[in-house]
């Protein structure tokens, strides 16, 4: 029974990591139509400059409690995912919005490469340790081990989805994002200005995702150049699941994925865990392409 | 394959026998010209390994119109199909006639294994295009490549993350391409009798793809990259030449690597990982889409810069910064993420386009500007 309830801790955590990293797929590809292939390296860089700058603020001698620490830490790497995502929007987005479909998927997978290779050039190949500033106590629960940092990630990514359906649900920017979605050139004779909505909703992603990345580098103690890709395929399986484009969806999606990927791990087998992922991807995409809340087909080309 | 100078059928043949020339000596002339002329001539055998690759890709991609991301996988069931057959690891698992099989037997059985996988992949995928198609493709590849490195329990076929070593080498006409082969006076090194066997290779793969490219199936391929519907609509079995599209392009990647793991002598899962896919997808891209000789241009280029890279980055970095600064396989990558990008905003048909490709992508673009 033990080993039940962890695996339903496990996997809400590791789940609501990746519905934070799937609404910014959801978010791209319901404005855009296109799989912004550089949002895992985001989460990654997202992850990289907040070690970066708490060991810079601990090599300065400042001993500030690790919570503060740490969102001193994302109080950087949040305004340079949102440059990225700014930026690789308007580079490499941005001039292929009309050409063939193959094209800003090629692209997409070109400015991964960059960030990837970047990342690597700047912070070399090896594991970077995420710095011992959190608290490490287990605390029991009904004989499964929980620790606060577990607690806090869930807890956060809540928040942090209710805020982004507030956005989207209740605010001026978040009608002219959902009028973009449904259709451009409509929502831009509405006085919408498109270009400027876009780049938002690049912006907002990149911000879920960098904080997403910290989550991920703090739950498993590292961080390193080549984690982008893996987690954000995961994401981006967990953003099909739920039907994308579909908010909701992506959240359902991430928290599911991330359940049925640690009990495969914990009953089945850990080395097979990322196949699992897979299978379920192939398995939605051939049974249900529209997603279990979405009603989009998958045949669009 | 028309080339726009070559007008009379005279002047290609004179270019064609120079070009067989070239191929023929460039071993030797590598050899006599640079210092370190056997790690050329490898790069040499290794860039003829990825033109196959990048042709088997171009089927899918460049004819076809599915993006593939996963295509490594079937280099890797080739390379695994030749190892596991012919190195001692199951040997004792294996009944004795399984073990060896005549090399010609060989080359088949990779290619059918790659087709097979290819159908497989190819099946559930049918209904998908564009970016769905390349996600799937893409966890494709992972799922072979996590099995590969998984299968050495609870039995042990793959050896897990530590490969299969002591491959034994091609033995064709009764002679052993693991040792220096005397002919003609001249002495054969295993590098350059690899070369002449992988060039034999990539020759047939070429002049498959070219009577494919003029082929009923090939111009239904471009049809259904062109338009699926309309493509249906004329009466093309839409599915089956897609499947047929798979398996063909998984085909040259298995027979590819075959030739690998018996050149190599060593493979494990490591060689097949998702940056060698973008790898080949890369070299589709920037040579051209959909054309022979772009997709040989770009197989070269990309497969080359590393070697370049190495000899002319080094020397320049310690020159400079009097130490290592940079990693020349970071700042390879570096570059062919650059060159995607950038070649993708500026000339997008790639380097060296098809004429159907070049037109259709311009027209495209006056339609925007209209």
């Amino acid at each position: 029974m033990d080993i039940f309830l962890q695996q339903i801790i496990n996997g809400l955590v590791v789940g609501s990591i990746y519905a934070l990293i799937a609404l910014g797929y959801t978010m791209v590809y319901g404005i855009m139509q296109l799989i912004n292939f550089a949002h895992g390296e985001i989460v990654m860089i997202g992850a990289m400059v907040t070690i970066t700058c708490i060991n810079l603020l601990i090599g300065a001698g400042i001993n500030l409690p690790g919570p503060l620490l740490l969102l001193a830490g994302l109080l950087m790497a949040i305004p340079v995912s949102m440059l990225l995502g700014f930026a690789i929007e308007r580079i490499a987005y941005r001039p292929l919005r009309r050409a063939p479909r193959l094209a800003p998927l090629i692209t997409a997978i070109g400015v991964s490469i960059v960030l990837q290779q970047a990342a690597m050039l700047i912070w070399g190949r090896n594991y970077r340790p995420f710095p011992a500033i959190l608290p490490t106590e287990v605390h029991d629960f009904f004989g499964a081990a929980i620790t606060d940092l577990q607690v806090a990630i869930v807890v956060l990514a809540l928040l942090l989805m209710g805020g982004l359906f507030f956005l989207i649900e209740r605010t001026k920017l978040g009608r002219a994002m959902r009028a973009t979605s449904q259709n451009p050139e409509v929502a831009g004779l509405m006085g919408v200005n498109i270009n400027t909505i876009i780049s938002m909703t690049f912006m907002i992603g990149s911000a879920l995702g960098a904080m997403a990345g910290v989550m991920v580098a703090a739950n498993y103690d590292q961080a390193h150049a080549y984690m982008g890709s893996l987690i954000g395929l995961k994401a981006f399986t967990a953003a099909v699941l739920g039907g994308i484009g579909n908010l909701a969806g992506a959240v359902v999606g991430g928290i599911l994925l991330g359940l049925i990927e640690s009990m495969c791990a914990g009953y089945l087998s850990s080395s097979y865990k990322d196949v699992f992922a897979f299978v379920v991807l192939i398995g939605v995409l051939v049974f249900r392409p529209s997603g279990l809340l979405g009603e989009r087909v998958a045949d669009r080309a | 394959m028309a080339i726009d100078f070559l007008k009379t059928p005279r002047q290609r043949l004179a270019v064609y026998i120079a070009l067989a020339v070239v191929l023929a000596v460039l071993p030797w002339a590598l050899g006599g010209l640079f210092e370190n002329g056997k790690s050329w001539l490898r790069a040499v055998d290794f860039a003829l390994l990825y033109i196959m690759l990048a042709l088997g890709l171009n089927i899918v991609v460049g004819y076809t119109g599915l993006l593939d991301l996963g295509y490594i996988a079937f280099y890797a069931v080739g390379a695994y199909t030749y190892a596991l057959l012919n190195s001692p690891h199951l040997q004792a698992m294996l009944p004795v006639w399984m073990m060896h099989p005549p090399f010609v037997v060989m080359i088949i059985l990779a290619a059918f294994m790659a087709g097979l996988f290819g159908v497989l992949l190819g099946t559930p995928t049918l209904k998908l295009r564009g970016d769905y198609l390349a996600i799937v493709t893409l966890g494709f590849g992972e799922i072979i490549r996590i099995c590969l490195n998984n299968l050495d329990h609870p039995i042990n076929i793959t050896n897990g993350p530590q490969g299969l070593n002591g491959i034994s080498k091609v033995h064709l006409f009764g002679l052993d391409f693991g040792k220096p082969i005397q002919w003609l006076g001249l002495t054969f090194d295993v590098a350059h009798s690899y070369y002449y066997l992988i060039l034999a290779f990539c020759a047939l793969i070429i002049f498959v793809t070219l009577r494919l490219q003029q082929s009923r199936i090939g111009r239904a391929w471009v049809a259904i990259r062109e338009d699926e519907i309309a493509a249906n609509a004329m009466g093309i079995n839409t599915r089956n030449i897609k499947l047929l599209a798979f398996a063909m392009g998984a085909s040259f990647g298995g027979v590819s690597g075959a030739l690998f793991a018996s050149f190599q002598g060593f493979v494990s899962p490591e060689s097949f990982v998702l940056m060698e896919s973008v790898m080949v997808l890369c070299m589709v891209v920037l040579g051209g889409m959909g054309n022979i000789p772009g997709v040989i241009l770009g197989a070269i280029l990309v497969s080359i810069t590393p070697e370049l890279l190495r000899d002319a980055i080094n020397p320049l970095q310690s020159a400079v910064f009097g130490r290592r600064v940079f990693d020349p396989e970071n700042l390879r990558m570096l570059i062919f993420g650059l060159a995607m990008i950038t070649i993708m905003l500026l000339r997008p048909e790639g380097l060296w386009p098809s004429r159907r490709r070049k037109l259709e992508i311009h027209e495209h673009e006056e339609e925007a500007t209209a």
